[in-house]
């Protein structure tokens, strides 16, 4: 036949496609506006501003890769805003790891107001990503804090915690550990998930508590533990808010609460060196894409999936 | 080894009470069978027999050791539940080994007594497999294996094969009781299929509402049984019940003709009749009754017919014979009082005093 057919049918085709799909775009518009203009974009821009020297006021400068060879050969601060992230990531993630887990365990044995406790101890989680929190927490381990004076009333010296920098970054990994609400509730999903009979079983056997938690519960929270560990471990290479508001959005003292996200701030919004920023912006992307996959390529030997297939 | 002594034993949660006053004696190295429907308490039991549950009333002694506040791991006991409770994430080796490995028992122990285990068990093969990797018969008999390698005094089972397939289930029916005889331990096996509890019992207890209705050997309880409950939860096909007034010593029975009852020691005006379908016959027999078949089973070495009498109560006759009866055809059924089976108003078992005035 000819073209004479073929396009009517092509074009009712289209008609089609659109009555059928038209609705579903239109619903996802939001999202898709959202993040072509609000992230895909910017990211994008942020990797060529990275090859930049931009000011926000004049043009952006084609510098190369000068950006990436001045962090790591000359910038004495990035290292040390590494060291501190690092450290910090250490300290944190087991921190509030362990923190999730135990209250988790407590929290199975089966209380009977246990959707009030639930939410009692999601609390602090929902608090802990505010800025009042932070002040709080500033308030708390100050010289003059209630930290101390608790400490006090036991006889103990307190320290300034949060202006002495051998102590402050500690603060900061206490003010994690008590945010350990989400992770908990995955913690006490995956536990609930745990066959109530392994335990009887192991019972029965004269198993003593502490092997029944470390061969039986661990393994079988294994991809629970990863999936936890995965996001934390993001989550805390990303911690920005509370060492911002804690160290007065310097870093401060001595630079020991110089987290990486501070310093990308500070070089981006109070010195405008954006092109630099982005460079840094990227770096931490870089390295946090390289820690997931180490845990992904790990995950193999430690953790063990119930419905894997063979 | 040991035999298990239960005194008025009862358990309850808050106001609901499982199980009341309960007495058993469980003897030494018998194969006991717990039976009853859903939520008579024999699980419930068996767990508290295993110190999963804690006992509310009475005693339990093993041996003739009080093991009330004892937990379960110093009670010397195995458990191979349901669900097979294996450790998803453990071979088939380390899932035998692990309750060893509790005890800081010698390597050189572990691996003879798991090696054993498997070999009367047949899983050699399997032993680097992971659960996941069997099949549900294969995953009972780890689930068994890890009971035996412990050599407790006494084995508990709760329905360990209520989740095998019909072929499965006859053939580790069968196993199971080779074991037994094999090991001579104490048993305690729970299950809601009487016919598990027939082919394997050396005694079953029918449990109802936390309560024991009659403890005897199969044969006693298929022959008989103390009242109603047993004697319709014991045996395949359904015993036939039959509501009878007695007047002069003669039974009325809707949908038959009256006959003479045997010297009974009760004055209950009304009585149950219980006859088994294999003691009912197409054709003959002292007391016949017409019918229409309402449905046929061919079963191969029986055949099941429904049979519908005037009263428009159904039969249940079993009839080895080869007669070609279809739905809708009239027949003519009989059989002895001899046969039948005697419960008062109560739902009560009663013994004919003496058979005279019955022709045998």
């Amino acid at each position: 036949m000819s073209r004479g057919s073929t396009s009517p049918l092509k074009a009712s085709f289209m008609r089609r496609f659109i009555a059928r799909n038209a609705p579903a775009y239109a619903f996802l518009t939001p999202w898709l506006l959202g993040f072509f203009l609000l992230a895909l974009g910017p990211i994008l821009a942020s990797l060529y501003l990275s090859f930049t020297r931009y000011d926000m006021v004049n043009a952006p400068k084609w510098v190369g890769l000068a950006n990436y060879e001045y962090m790591f050969t000359r910038d004495r601060r990035f290292w040390k805003a590494l060291n501190v992230t690092f450290t910090y990531v250490a300290l944190a993630v087991p921190a509030r790891l362990i923190m999730a887990l135990g209250v988790a365990m407590l929290l199975d044995k089966g209380l009977r107001t246990i959707g009030l406790y639930r939410a009692i101890f999601y609390l602090p989680s929902l608090l802990g990503a505010s800025i009042a929190i932070a002040i709080l927490w500033r308030q708390l381990f100050a010289a003059d804090g209630v930290v101390n004076a608790v400490l006090g009333y036991f006889g103990i010296q307190g320290a300034a915690w949060i202006t002495n920098p051998d102590t402050s970054l500690y603060t900061l990994v206490v003010l994690a550990m008590w945010q350990f609400g989400s992770p908990m509730l995955i913690f006490l999903a995956g536990l609930r998930g745990i066959p109530k009979d392994l335990y009887e079983a192991a019972e029965i056997d004269g198993t003593p508590k502490w092997r029944q938690f470390t061969r039986i519960t661990l393994p079988l929270l294994a991809p629970v533990i990863f999936f936890n560990l995965v996001l934390q471990t993001i989550e805390a290479f990303k911690t920005f808010s509370s060492a911002f508001i804690i160290s007065n959005g310097t870093g401060a003292p001595a630079d020991s609460l110089l987290f990486y996200t501070v310093y990308l701030f500070n070089e981006a919004f109070k010195f405008f060196r954006m092109g630099y920023a982005s460079a840094l912006a990227w770096v931490l992307l870089i390295i946090i894409a390289i820690f997931t996959a180490i845990s992904f390529l790990t995950s193999k030997y430690w953790v063990h999936y119930e419905n894997e297939r063979d | 080894m040991a035999g298990l002594t239960l005194r008025n034993v009862g358990k309850r949660y808050g106001a609901l009470s499982i199980i009341q006053g309960l007495n058993l004696d469980i003897h030494d190295g018998e194969f006991l069978v717990l039976v009853g429907p859903s939520g008579c308490g024999k699980s419930t039991l068996l767990r508290m027999i295993a110190g999963l549950e804690d006992i509310s009333e009475g005693t339990v002694a093993i041996g003739n050791k009080i093991v009330n506040d004892l937990p379960a791991s110093k009670r010397e006991l195995s458990m191979v539940f349901q669900s097979y409770a294996l450790y998803p994430h453990m071979s088939v080796a380390k899932n035998l080994a692990f309750g060893l490995q509790n005890f800081k028992m010698p390597k050189a122990e572990v691996d003879r007594r798991v090696a054993e285990a498997a070999r009367i068990l047949q899983i050699e093969k399997l032993m680097d497999r992971k659960p996941r990797q069997l099949s549900g018969g294969q995953k009972q008999r780890v689930a068994i294996g890890r009971a035996i390698v412990r050599e407790p005094k006494l084995f508990l089972f709760d329905e360990p094969l209520s989740n095998l397939d019909a072929e499965l289930r006859v053939q580790m029916r069968a196993e199971l009781a080779s074991l037994y005889t094999r090991l001579g331990t104490t048993m305690i096996y729970v299950t809601h299929d009487q016919v598990e509890a027939m082919t394997m019992a050396s005694r079953i207890v029918v449990l109802r509402g936390g309560k024991i209705e009659q403890v005897g050997t199969p044969q006693e309880l298929y022959e008989k049984p103390q009242n109603l409950f047993v004697a319709g939860f014991i045996g395949s096909p359904k015993i036939n019940m039959l509501k009878a007034k007695v007047s002069d010593n003669q039974a009325v029975v809707d949908g038959l003709p009256a006959f003479a009852l045997p010297t009974l020691g009760t004055t209950d005006q009304e009585l149950t009749l219980c006859v088994r379908p294999g003691s009912v016959r197409i054709g003959s027999g002292k007391v016949t009754a017409e019918g229409t078949v309402k449905l046929v089973e061919y079963l191969g070495n029986e055949t099941l017919m429904h049979v519908t009498l005037s009263s428009g109560q159904v039969l249940l006759v079993s009839d080895n014979g080869k007669v070609g009866y279809r739905t809708g055809d009239p027949v003519t059924i009989g059989f002895d009082p001899f046969d039948l089976h005697y419960f008062n108003a109560a739902g009560q078992r009663i013994e004919p005093i003496e058979n005279e005035g019955i022709i045998q």
